[in-house]
């Protein structure tokens, strides 16, 4: 299968966006050529803003960009886009509830090498603590893309999630839609549900399709929209399915776990069994080897999941 | 400055600070010292300087004033009041739930506020933004920043000073109010931040030093301000924090405090008397 890192697929979506766009402008912390908004850089250097390595003026000068009604795009690393300048983010941008767009790369354990100083595993639980803030994680160069370009036409502050790390492309360009707060189910199934988010999306059909082998019928849903969530898909696999199992490349405090208990505790108390960043740190590594490590790949979802089923 | 008008900014400020008091004895509650040490500044801004209407608060090519030392709202409030954007009847309701006027300011609640702010050394970002915003339409519109002295101890205001010299923002312009004081103490104590004028020279920026309660010195500045191309102004104000009320001047504790009915009847007749001897 063809990879893509969501990265790439960021700034070559923004590229595509200025076409239709003209009032876009994409600022970023001197590391465009990481989040890949080097890649509009080059394209439109009139409409690209760099702030130096000051992630916290960037978001409150975006703030005041957004406020004369123009399109912006602030990007640094997800460590600091979302850890460094949250609380610019929350009373420049989320008070006021301005259109800003954060694309925050480089999320997760995926960062690798670089160790657990930029291995951000706590930006999904900071922004959806946000009040109207909006929190995008796609899962491959498709989905990336299209929420890219369906965020833009969304009013209000959005937190959006890419990865470093080249991904499977697995959804079809020609009939994949993005709706933002929609949850997509790739797999239908009856004995329990894999709720996966991100890079972990690719490793749920994989575990699906090897539980599948093994008698197993696993529903599995990507949440690409973390907030404001699919509460529907969500109730409607814990009635159907009895038990939930989520999967995401962040702690499993405050992200898609949480968020996923959220809904069913309020609606279907079924048990929702977390795979995800156990409240540890990351260190240096490959990427694969630190997802394995840390239970993030498709193997240890399929024994989790066993496990669930007591099997 | 032409007598007249600066007998009509006089007039006006004394207002202004009546609002102030008015508000913050209401609520209970509030920062009247920075908001009086201010308050001049804020009535040259709005009654003189600033292309805005009351009729259109939200008018695309309109100025842009952002209060980044957002607790001194009371002053903002009753210079907005002053300048026609709402009933001055309504200072009053501040902090009070219900009200538009919260305890620092909120965009969106209240025609006339550009930013929200209240985490000091952020509205100084907001401003470059909206200065940069006019720079890569071409629009005209000019950006005012209010800084108070403590204020600038946040490393975000230099991030945000050198990004405003670094992408040339001549039409923004920063009042540092150098009233000295912050709530622990004087600033030269608690964490001084001088040279104020070294450091934003250093920065890039066109300095101007005034006296923040004479019309004369704040409207040359503001000049000087709008002629100066290719680099931001910030202009540096002593002030006296409390100023207009006697028994608050340089004191410290009047920070975020609210006059008792005592305290605010004494205030209001030291103001109302300066008011008549203006308007006779």
């Amino acid at each position: 299968m063809e990879k893509k890192a969501t990265r790439d697929s960021y700034g070559e979506a923004l590229v595509m966006l200025a076409e239709k766009r003209p009032d876009l402008v994409v600022m970023d912390a001197d590391l465009a050529a990481a989040t890949k908004t080097g890649i509009f850089k080059k394209a439109h250097p009139d409409r690209f803003i760099d702030c130096g390595i000051a992630e916290a003026n960037m978001m409150g000068v975006a703030a005041g960009i957004a406020s004369t009604g123009k399109l912006v795009f602030a990007s640094s690393f997800a460590m600091f886009a979302a850890g460094r300048a949250f609380e610019v983010v929350r009373n420049s941008i989320g008070y006021p509830h301005l259109n800003v767009k954060i694309g925050a790369t480089h999320a997760g354990i995926s960062v690798g090498e670089d160790g657990a100083s930029h291995q951000c595993n706590e930006d999904i639980a900071l922004m959806r603590a946000i009040p109207g803030m909006t929190v995008i994680n796609p899962a491959d160069d498709v989905e990336a893309k299209a929420a890219v370009l369906a965020m833009a036409d969304y009013v209000g502050p959005t937190y959006m999630r890419f990865g470093r790390l080249a991904a499977p492309i697995f959804n079809d360009p020609a009939t994949y839609k993005f709706e933002v707060g929609k949850g997509i189910q790739l797999k239908d199934g009856k004995d329990i549900t894999i709720i996966a988010t991100g890079l972990m999306v690719a490793e749920a059909i994989e575990a699906g399709k090897a539980l599948a082998e093994q008698g197993i019928d696993a529903r599995i849903i990507n949440i690409h929209t973390i907030k404001p969530i699919d509460r529907d898909i969500i109730v409607k696999a814990a009635k159907e399915t009895g038990k939930i199992i989520t999967v995401e490349e962040h702690s499993v405090i405050g992200g898609l776990g949480s968020a996923v208990a959220d809904v069913v505790t309020e609606e279907c108390p079924v048990p929702v069994i977390k795979i995800g960043v156990k409240d540890v740190f990351g260190h240096s590594g490959p990427a694969v080897d630190l997802l394995k490590e840390f239970g993030l790949c498709a193997d240890n979802i399929v024994a989790v999941t066993k496990a669930a089923l007591g099997k | 400055m032409d007598a007249l008008l600066k007998k009509q900014l006089e007039i006006a400020a004394t207002k202004v600070r009546m609002g102030v008091i008015e508000g913050v004895h209401a609520a209970k509650a509030g920062h009247p010292g920075g908001s009086l040490s201010i308050a001049d500044t804020l009535t040259y801004i709005y009654m003189h300087r600033m292309n805005v209407n009351p009729e259109q608060p939200d008018m695309p090519e309109r100025d842009r004033l952002v209060l980044s030392k957002g607790h001194t709202a009371p002053a903002l409030y009753a210079v907005l009041a002053e300048r026609g954007f709402f009933p001055a009847e309504e200072l009053k309701t501040l902090r009070k739930i219900g009200s538009r006027l919260q305890g620092h300011p909120s965009m969106g609640k209240l025609p006339g506020i550009d930013m929200s702010t209240g985490s000091l050394g952020q509205g100084i970002s907001a401003a470059c933004g909206m200065a940069l915003s006019a720079k890569l339409s071409d629009d005209y519109y000019r950006v005012y920043a209010i800084l108070g002295d403590g204020e600038i101890e946040e490393g975000q205001v230099w991030e945000a000073a050198m990004f405003a010299a670094h992408y040339k923002l001549d039409n923004l312009v920063a009042v540092v109010d150098n009233n000295g004081l912050q709530i622990d103490g004087k600033i030269s104590d608690v964490m001084s931040p001088y040279p104020i004028d070294e450091k934003f020279k250093a920065f890039g920026w066109n300095v101007v030093c005034i006296d923040g309660h004479d019309f004369d010195q704040i409207e040359k500045a503001f000049d000087e301000a709008e002629r100066t191309i290719g680099k931001p102004t910030v202009i540096i104000q002593k002030s006296v924090k409390g100023k207009g009320v006697s028994f608050m001047e340089n004191q410290v504790g009047w920070h975020g405090k609210a006059p008792n009915d005592e305290e605010y009847a004494i205030a209001m007749k030291e103001l109302g008397d300066h008011l008549a001897a203006l308007e006779k």
